[in-house]
C-alpha cells in the first residue's frame, strides 16, 4: 500500500520555488492558477465533462489578501510535506485546527482552508488525497441489491450487502471510495437513483422501491460531496448503471443536479473522476409543479437570482432546461420532493417514479 | 333726527383688553397648550437672562428651575447673573405687552417683538390667580428687592403689589418666578431639549436646569469670551414696508426728503438718494413730514427700482465654526461622535437684510443608523422647536443628493436616514419666519441657497474625511503586508528552499508605490505661568489665562516610491491658533498654514515634521489637513493637491 509521493513533493516544492525567485528577482510574489467562475468553465469534449478553460487568476502580494493567501500557502504546502514525511494524514478540519499555531497565516475560517486546498489541486492538478487531506465522512448512505467490497481498518476486505447486511440507514459511503479501497461485487438492478433529501430516500426504502423497481437508491444529502459522485461515477461506469437524479424543484437542486452530471464550477479542474455525463434529471420538474398540482412556494428574490444566473450557466443551455428555467420564472414558484404526499404516502412510489420513468424510457408500461 | 348707526356701534365697541388680546392670540404667541406654555415661558425667561447678560458684557450662569406643586401647576423659575433692572423698570419690562424699545433699528437679537416675558407673566396671572415674584439686585453693595407683579390687563400696565427689600448673594442679576397652568410630564423633555439646544448657540453661557424632582442638569460653557456684539445698523430700503416707512417719517430729524434718505437709511449716499427721488419723481427738498401718502408710495416703489449697495454686514454676529465645533463635542461627549465638521458662509443678504447661515455635522458614534438625520435648527441663537416640516432648512437639506456622502436617502431627496445630527444657525436683522409663533424660516430663495450652500461645503468635507480614512485603512493594510506578511513569506520559502532569507527593500516600494503621510495630533496641558499680558476686552473679569492646551502635531513622511521624491508640504491649521516651535525649519508661516520645502527623501527613507499649536482647546484640531505641491499627488497618501491659497 505504501505509495510515491516524490512527485507530490516535487510539485509542491516548485510553489516555494517560484516565490522565492519572485522575491529574488524584486518582483512581487504570485501564484497563477485557473478561474473558478462559472464563466471559466469549457466543456472537454474528450473528456464529455465540463473543465476550466484559460482564464488564469493571480494571487499575488500585491494585496493584502494575496498576501495572506501566499503566506498560507506556504504552510500549508510545508505542512503537506511534513505529513508525507512522517506518514501521517488529516481532515480538513484538522488542518483548519492545525493553523491555529501559524500565527498570521492561521486561517479565519474553515471554508477558507478548504478553498485553498482546493486552490492547490488546481495549481499542482495533484488530488487532495495527494497531500494527505480528507473530508470528514459526510454520511450519504446507498439501498439497493449491490454487494461492495471493503477494506476496513484492520487491512481486511469485507463485504456488504447493500440490503440484507445493514439496517434501515443503508450502507454509508466511505471519504475513500478509490478501487484500492472499495470494488462493487454483485450488482442487479436497473439504474440507480440520486436523492437529494433523507426524507425521500426514506419514503422509497420504507416503500420498498429498491426491491420492486430494481433501483439502487443514494442518498446525496443535499450537495453531494466528492466521495458520492465518484461513487455515482465509478458504479456508472464500471456496472453500466443508468443515473437518475431525484431532487426538489428549486434552482439549487438543479445546481446539485449539475454536480453529479457536469462538474462543479468549484472542482471543475477534477470533473473526468467525480463527474457522470450520463446522468439524467428525472425531477421534480417546474413542469411537474403544473402536470402534477404540486403545493409551492413562492420563489424568494435570492432564488429567482440563482435561476438568472443558471440561464447563462454554460452547463445549464440545452432546451430541456432553458425550457424548464424559463418556465420556473414564469410560474414563480417552487416546490419540494416531498410534496408529492399530497396524494398519500405511496403516491411518489405508485405513480410519480413509474410515470416519469416511462417518460424517461426507464420502464415500459 | 335718529342716532347715526355709528353711535350705535359704538356703543358696543370696547376696549379690548390685553387680556382678550392674549386669549385671542394664545397660539400665536406659544401658549396654545398646557405642554407648548411650559416650554415658551423657560424659552422667554432664558432668552431675555441672555439678553440682559451679554449687552452687560456679562458671561451668563443661568439657573432654570421647574417645579411641580400640583398636576396643572408649574411654578417656573430663571435666574440671571445680570446686571438686575432698576425697580421703576420693573413692571416696564415684567408686566406690559409690546413694550419694547425703538423699533426701527435694525438688529440681531433674539426677541423681536417685545410680547416675551411679559406675556408669561400674563400667562401665569390668567391661568393661576398668582402673581410674578421678580427678585433683582443692580450692585454687589446694595440689598436686592423683591416685587410681586399684576398685570391691569384693562390698562395694560403693571402693578406692584407687594415689594420688600431681601437678601439675595449674587452679585447682581434678575430672578423671576411665575406659577402657571402647565404640563410638566410632557413638557420636560422638550425644557431639556431646549436648554440643550441653547446651550449649544450659546458656548459662552452657563446653564443649570433642576427638575420638579430635583435633578440638576449641568450645560457648561465651553468658551470664556462673550459673542461680539451684534451692531445696530439703520433699515435698507429693500427691506422695507410702506407703513414703516412713513411712521419713520414722523420720527425723522431730517427736513429734507434727500437728508432723510441719507440720514435714516443704510447704504443710501447722495447719488443713490438722489436715484431714488428721480425715480420717484419727487423733489429732494421735500420736507417729509409733508409728504402725502401717495408720495411716500412713489417713494417705495422707486426703491425696489433701483440699484442700491447691499446692507453691510458686520453687524451680524455669527457663532464661528470653532465654538460651534467645540460645543457640538461638548454636547455629544456621551455619543462620542466619529467626527464634527462645521462650515460658516460668508454674510449675505435678502430683501435688504443682512443674514449669515453656519451649519455643523456630528457624524457616527452611538447614534441611530436607520432614522432620519436630527435637524436642529437655530435662529439668531434661539433653538427652533417646532414646525420642522414647514422650515427653509428642512426643504434645503432635503433637496441635496446625500447619497454621495455616505448617507441612506431613498429616491435622493427628503430628509437623508443615517447617523449624523445637522445643525443649522442663520442669524439675520431679520429672520423671516413663516408666522408669528416664530418656530419656522420661510422659503426665501436666498436663504435657502445659503443653506445649501453651507450644507454642501461641510459635506465635502465629510467626503474627504471619508475618502481619506479609506484611503488610509487600504494603504494601512499594505503597511501590515509589507511589514508582517511579505517578510513572513520570505522566510517560509526561503526555509523550505533551504536558501537565504532574500531582501525584500525593492519588493516593498513595488508593492507599496506611494508616498506615505502619516499625522498624528496630541495636547499636553500647559500649567500656570501667571503672565501679564495686555487687557483684553473680551475677557471681563480681566484675569489672565492661567493655563491652556498646547497642540502637538507629529507628521511621517516616507517615500515608498522607486524613485527619490522632493517636494512642498502645507499643513493648516486653525486661524485663531499660535504656531509655537516648528521642525524642520518651515519655508514660510502664515496665519492659517504652515510650508516646508522638503529635502530630497530616497526610497524607502523616512522623515518627520513637527509644530506646536497654541491658543486652542482640546479637541478643536483633531486631524492634520496636510496639501502637497511639485508632486503628482495621486502619489501621494495622506495629503492632497495644493490648490493655492
Amino acid at each position: 500500500m505504501a505509495r510515491d509521493y516524490s512527485g507530490v513533493i516535487t510539485k509542491i516544492d516548485s510553489i516555494a520555488a517560484k516565490v522565492y525567485a519572485d522575491l529574488e528577482k524584486s518582483e512581487i510574489p504570485a501564484l497563477q492558477l485557473s478561474t473558478r467562475t462559472k464563466a471559466n468553465i469549457r466543456f472537454d469534449d474528450d473528456l464529455n465533462v465540463w473543465k476550466y478553460g484559460k482564464n488564469k487568476t493571480e494571487r499575488a502580494a500585491s494585496s493584502l489578501d494575496g498576501a495572506y493567501m501566499l503566506l498560507r500557502t506556504m504552510y500549508l504546502v510545508d505542512f503537506i510535506k511534513d505529513m508525507i514525511k512522517e506518514k501521517k494524514s488529516s481532515t480538513l478540519r484538522e488542518t483548519y485546527y492545525i493553523s491555529e499555531g501559524w500565527n498570521l497565516a492561521k486561517f479565519s475560517s474553515q471554508n477558507e482552508s478548504d478553498l485553498l486546498a482546493e486552490d492547490l489541486e488546481v495549481i499542482t492538478g495533484c488530488m487532495r488525497e495527494d497531500f494527505k487531506l480528507r473530508p470528514e465522512e459526510d454520511g450519504a448512505r446507498v439501498i439497493g441489491n449491490l454487494v461492495v467490497e471493503e477494506m476496513t481498518r484492520n487491512n481486511t476486505k469485507k463485504k456488504i450487502h447493500c440490503q440484507d447486511d445493514v439496517g434501515d440507514a443503508g450502507y454509508g459511503i466511505p471519504y475513500n471510495v478509490e478501487k484500492e479501497k472499495l470494488t462493487f461485487k454483485e450488482v442487479d438492478a436497473d439504474f440507480i437513483v440520486a436523492i437529494e433529501t433523507g426524507g425521500m430516500f426514506d419514503r422509497l426504502a420504507e416503500n420498498g422501491f429498491d426491491t420492486d423497481s430494481r433501483a439502487i437508491l443514494v442518498h446525496l444529502k443535499g450537495q453531494p460531496a466528492r466521495s458520492t459522485r465518484r461513487f455515482i461515477k465509478r458504479l456508472n461506469e464500471e456496472k453500466k448503471l443508468p443515473v437518475l437524479v431525484f431532487t426538489d424543484c428549486d434552482p439549487w437542486s438543479f445546481r446539485i443536479f449539475g454536480s453529479v452530471a457536469y462538474g462543479a464550477i468549484k472542482t471543475a479542474h477534477i470533473s473526468e473522476y467525480l463527474a457522470t455525463p450520463s446522468a439524467q434529471y428525472l425531477g421534480v420538474t417546474p413542469s411537474d409543479i403544473e402536470n402534477y398540482k404540486l403545493p409551492t412556494d413562492t420563489l424568494t428574490t435570492e432564488d429567482i437570482a440563482a435561476l438568472k444566473s443558471e440561464l447563462d450557466d454554460p452547463r445549464f443551455q440545452d432546451q430541456f432546461w432553458k425550457h424548464e428555467i424559463k418556465l420556473q420564472l414564469s410560474l414563480g414558484k417552487k416546490s419540494e420532493q416531498q410534496a408529492l404526499a399530497k396524494y398519500g404516502l405511496d403516491y411518489v412510489t405508485d405513480t410519480y417514479l413509474p410515470e416519469k420513468l416511462v417518460e424517461m424510457g426507464m420502464l415500459k408500461k | 333726527m335718529p342716532e347715526a348707526i355709528a353711535y350705535e356701534l359704538a356703543k358696543k365697541q370696547k376696549e379690548i383688553s390685553v387680556a382678550e388680546f392674549f386669549e385671542r392670540n394664545k397660539h400665536i404667541l406659544g401658549f396654545g397648550n398646557p405642554t407648548r406654555a411650559l416650554i415658551t415661558s423657560v424659552k422667554e425667561g432664558v432668552d431675555n437672562a441672555l439678553d440682559a447678560c451679554e449687552e452687560s458684557g456679562i458671561l451668563p450662569d443661568i439657573y432654570v428651575e421647574v417645579k411641580n406643586p400640583t398636576e396643572e401647576e408649574c411654578i417656573v423659575i430663571v435666574e440671571d447673573n445680570g446686571p438686575g433692572i432698576i425697580k421703576q423698570q420693573i413692571p416696564h419690562i415684567f408686566a406690559r405687552l409690546l413694550y419694547g424699545s425703538r423699533f426701527h433699528a435694525v438688529r440681531q437679537s433674539r426677541g423681536q417683538q417685545g410680547i416675551g416675558i411679559s406675556a408669561v407673566v400674563l400667562y401665569g396671572q390668567l391661568t393661576t390667580g398668582k402673581h410674578a415674584k421678580i427678585i433683582s439686585k443692580i450692585e454687589e453693595n446694595q440689598p436686592a428687592v423683591l416685587v410681586e407683579l399684576a398685570i391691569d390687563t384693562n390698562k395694560n400696565r403693571g402693578e406692584i403689589q407687594h415689594q420688600e427689600i431681601t437678601h439675595w448673594d449674587k452679585p447682581s442679576g434678575t430672578r423671576i418666578e411665575v406659577s402657571l397652568n402647565a404640563d410638566y410630564k410632557r413638557g420636560k423633555r422638550f425644557v431639556y431639549d431646549y436648554l440643550q439646544s441653547t446651550s449649544i448657540v450659546n458656548p459662552h453661557a452657563r446653564i443649570v436646569f433642576k427638575e420638579a424632582d430635583g435633578t440638576e442638569h449641568l450645560f457648561e460653557r465651553t468658551a470664556d469670551i462673550l459673542p461680539k456684539k451684534s451692531e445696530e445698523i439703520r433699515p435698507h430700503p429693500y427691506g422695507i414696508e410702506l407703513g414703516t416707512l412713513i411712521k419713520m417719517s414722523k420720527e425723522t430729524k431730517a427736513r429734507k426728503l434727500a437728508s432723510f434718505l441719507k440720514n435714516d437709511f443704510s447704504s443710501m449716499g447722495d447719488r443713490t438718494a438722489d436715484a431714488v427721488c428721480d425715480e420717484a419723481k419727487l423733489d429732494r427738498n421735500l420736507n417729509p413730514a409733508d409728504m402725502s401718502r401717495e408720495q411716500f408710495l412713489f417713494l417705495y416703489q422707486a426703491f425696489k427700482k433701483v440699484k442700491i449697495m447691499a446692507p453691510p454686514t458686520e453687524c451680524l454676529s455669527p457663532i464661528g465654526e470653532t465654538l460651534i465645533r467645540r460645543s457640538l463635542k461638548s454636547e455629544t461627549q456621551e455619543i462620542s461622535p466619529e467626527f464634527i465638521f462645521t462650515a460658516s458662509r460668508p454674510a449675505s443678504v435678502f430683501s435688504g437684510n443682512p443674514f449669515q447661515v453656519e451649519v455643523g455635522i456630528v457624524y457616527g458614534g452611538n447614534l441611530p443608523k436607520d432614522k432620519p438625520v436630527k435637524i436642529l435648527r437655530f435662529a439668531n441663537r434661539i433653538p427652533l422647536l417646532y414646525q420642522q416640516g414647514d422650515c427653509a432648512v428642512t426643504t434645503a437639506i432635503a433637496s441635496i443628493d446625500w447619497r454621495r456622502y455616505g448617507l441612506d436617502q431613498p429616491s435622493g431627496t427628503g430628509i437623508p436616514i443615517g447617523p449624523a445630527i445637522f445643525l443649522t444657525h442663520i442669524a439675520s436683522t431679520q429672520i423671516p419666519y413663516t408666522s408669528e409663533s416664530k418656530e419656522a424660516i420661510a422659503d426665501v430663495e436666498e436663504i435657502e441657497n445659503e443653506i445649501k450652500l453651507a450644507f454642501r461645503e461641510v459635506a465635502r468635507k465629510v467626503q474627504m474625511h471619508i475618502n481619506k480614512k479609506v484611503r488610509r485603512v487600504k494603504t494601512r493594510e499594505k503597511f501590515d503586508l509589507i511589514t508582517k506578511i511579505l517578510p513572513e513569506i520570505a522566510k517560509k520559502s526561503a526555509h523550505m528552499l533551504n536558501k537565504p532569507v532574500p531582501s525584500l527593500e525593492k519588493v516593498i516600494t513595488r508593492i507599496m508605490d506611494v508616498v506615505w503621510i502619516e499625522d498624528l495630533v496630541e495636547y499636553e496641558k500647559v500649567r500656570g505661568k501667571q503672565v501679564q499680558t495686555k487687557l483684553d476686552v473680551n475677557n471681563p473679569k480681566g484675569q489672565t489665562e492661567s493655563g491652556g492646551w498646547i497642540a502637538k502635531s507629529t507628521i511621517m513622511v516616507v517615500n515608498y516610491k522607486g524613485k527619490p521624491q522632493k517636494f512642498n508640504l502645507y499643513a493648516l491649521f486653525p486661524k485663531n491658533a499660535t504656531v509655537g516651535e516648528v521642525k524642520p525649519k518651515p519655508t514660510k508661516v502664515t496665519d492659517s498654514y504652515i510650508k516646508w520645502s522638503l529635502e530630497s527623501i530616497d526610497p524607502t527613507d523616512k522623515i518627520d515634521l513637527f509644530f506646536e499649536l497654541a491658543g486652542l482647546n482640546k479637541g478643536d484640531f483633531d486631524e492634520n489637513d496636510l496639501y502637497v505641491q511639485n508632486i503628482n499627488p495621486t502619489y501621494v497618501i495622506g495629503a492632497d493637491k495644493w490648490e493655492g491659497e
